[in-house]
């Protein structure tokens, strides 16, 4: 069961070859198998899970539901999940309990999808190796003495391991794609605003961005055709009409990509990429040439700017959200303090982690008297140079494609001790957040150490059916998304 | 680009996070080591570049002032750390 996608599950559950039950059953048989071993999950609850099974079987009984129903999908422990413990990888939320469903959760729900689980997180999404939960690191799949990259580096292993066919994630600079790369899934962060934020906490509000992880471009737009849409509760949640992502899958014929125009933009393949990873990307986009596409050079002049300019704007937007954690409302509160400031001050030390504080402290300089101008509106300055260029780039070529990532998963602990290290693992991925565009990364192939590789796939502002298309030809034509690492037997 | 002990007290008391003596120096290496990385988008020339707040041009939406919420207020409290007859406890602020 662990092995078939998505559509296959689905048609599956319809066919009554088994039950939402005993899928769920089998999913969670897994999780409790091998999560002492990757540290997927913070939170897996049997008794709630297999509630919404049955529900899902009854569903499925009435001929209701759709593709998602009676599917057990992992979720990254920052949507809040009415009665789930949602903590975000923090011990600031360690004991907190959602008392309502994020959107994305609804749509899941009416739609009939299982919780599987709640996946671990680098605290507050603001990692790039899942080394920074207060819930210990999470391992790759592929091996285990390697990060599956972070944010969403739960929500990657658990698909990877096939523990679940699916599960959501948050891409702020990157937190989807990088990891689906390190792990050999496929990721999708789609268009800012595409996908609701209500009750998905927020670490950077103009850069974060829920999305999907599962194993194949035709699964991620079954996921998205659940996650999509507008939401009146979410002031960036743009009002356009509900789409199927899954329209554009079907092309045949010999050159389904003809007429596709493929962008290779020359800043992303400089030295700063590993010769392992830039030959299966190049190698990738020959096999996309051999469909029908045609290669076009672009230039993204403002690329270098990008890491430094993520780091003022998310570091001060993360800042300000993350001072609604203060120990009065909810979350951790300290046992012993003098006074309120004291209380304020010691809650916030003692509930999160290093990383989350640095960044709140850059957030908090960047953003005060005397250094807002020449920090923080000269980033967004830059910022919209960087959009330019993909707009003018855009006028070349249908999608943009390259490297997710500068080298394949690195071993833990090697680049957690120096911060601007870590950040430079972004820099293929961090423009597109702050352009607000949609992106992806699918498996094209392994690089050193037998580790996955990814192909970044960057859109135009709501392409997301035109690239999951691009992807699923890709698809056709090779077997990459279809490898699973060892060791997660039957 | 570093920040002086005082710069990273003071920041840290407007950040009202707790930064012990023995934690400033750690705190001077790593956040001068993220600001140099900062430091490279600051000489760039973006004379009449407007600022770009986020990638769609949106207006706030408003909504009819209508009573659209139910009262949750026993639910949303039954996980904060200290209330009593429905109300949030802090310390006292006022003498």
């Amino acid at each position: 069961m662990h092995d078939l996608t998505l559509k296959q599950l689905s048609e599956a559950l319809r066919a009554k070859k088994f039950s939402s039950e005993e899928l769920t059953r089998a999913a969670l048989a897994r999780i409790h198998r091998f999560n002492g071993r990757l540290n997927a999950f913070i939170t897996v609850d049997d008794q709630k899970s297999l509630a919404q099974a049955r529900v899902a079987d009854a569903m499925i009984g009435r001929g209701e539901g759709g593709p998602l129903t009676g599917i057990p999908v992992a979720h990254k422990d920052l949507f809040c999940a009415k009665g789930w413990r949602t903590t975000c990888g923090s011990k600031i939320l360690g004991n907190f309990v959602a008392p309502y469903d994020a959107h994305v959760i609804e749509q899941f729900d009416r739609a009939g999808a299982v919780i599987a689980g709640k996946a671990n997180m680098d605290e507050f999404a603001m990692g790039s190796s899942n080394e920074n939960s207060f819930f210990g690191p999470v391992r790759n799949p592929w091996d285990a003495s390697r990060v599956p990259g972070g944010s969403s580096g739960g929500s990657a292993a658990a698909v990877a391991a096939r523990l679940v066919p699916a599960a959501t994630g948050t891409d702020t600079g990157g937190s989807i794609r990088q990891p689906a790369s390190f792990t050999g899934t496929c990721g999708l962060r789609p268009t800012y605003g595409a996908v609701s934020r209500f009750g998905m906490v927020a670490f950077a509000s103009s850069l974060d961005q829920g999305g999907a992880l599962a194993r194949s471009a035709g699964d991620l737009a079954l996921v998205m055709n659940v996650m999509g849409g507008f939401d009146a509760r979410d002031s960036t949640s743009v009002d356009r009409p509900k789409e199927d992502y899954t329209r554009e899958l079907s092309r045949d014929g010999a050159r389904p990509l003809d007429g596709v125009r493929i962008g290779m933009p020359m800043e992303y393949f400089t030295s700063d990429l590993a010769a392992d990873v830039a030959a299966p990307v190049l190698a990738a986009i020959d096999e996309m040439k051999k469909l029908g596409a045609t290669v076009v050079k672009v230039s993204l002049p403002n690329q270098s700017l990008a890491v430094p300019v993520y780091y003022v704007i998310a570091s001060a937007e993360a800042s300000s959200n993350l001072s609604r954690f203060d120990g009065v409302r909810y979350g951790h509160r300290a046992p012993d303090y003098t006074d309120l400031m004291d209380m304020y001050k010691k809650s916030r030390a003692q509930g999160f982690g290093a990383e989350a504080k640095r960044r709140i402290l850059i957030g908090t300089y960047v953003l005060s008297h005397g250094y807002y101008d020449a920090y923080y509106l000269q980033a967004q300055r830059v910022r919209r140079l960087i959009a330019r260029d993909f707009s003018e780039a855009f006028r070349q070529c249908d999608v943009i494609a390259g490297p997710a990532t500068p080298s394949v998963a690195f071993p833990l602990g090697e680049k957690s001790e120096d911060p601007v290290q870590m950040y430079l693992n972004d820099l293929y991925t961090i423009s597109v957040n702050l352009a607000g565009l949609p992106g992806m990364s699918v498996p094209c192939g392994f690089g050193a150490h037998g580790m996955p590789v990814g192909l970044q796939l960057i859109g135009d502002y709501f392409s997301e059916a035109k690239m999951l298309g691009i992807a699923h030809q890709f698809q056709r034509a090779s077997d990459w998304h279809a490898r699973a690492p060892s060791g997660f037997g039957a | 680009m570093s920040l002086s002990h005082d710069e990273i007290l003071r920041i840290a008391h407007l950040a009202r996070l707790e930064v012990r003596e023995d934690e400033v120096a750690a705190l001077q290496q790593k956040l001068g080591a993220i600001l140099g990385l900062i430091d490279r988008m600051r000489s760039v020339d973006t004379t009449g570049v407007e600022p770009m707040a986020h990638a769609q041009d949106l207006v706030q939406r408003l909504r009819e002032d209508r009573v659209t919420e139910p009262d949750a207020r026993a639910l949303y409290q039954s996980i904060a750390p200290q209330v009593e007859a429905g109300l949030y406890l802090v310390p006292k602020v006022l003498e």
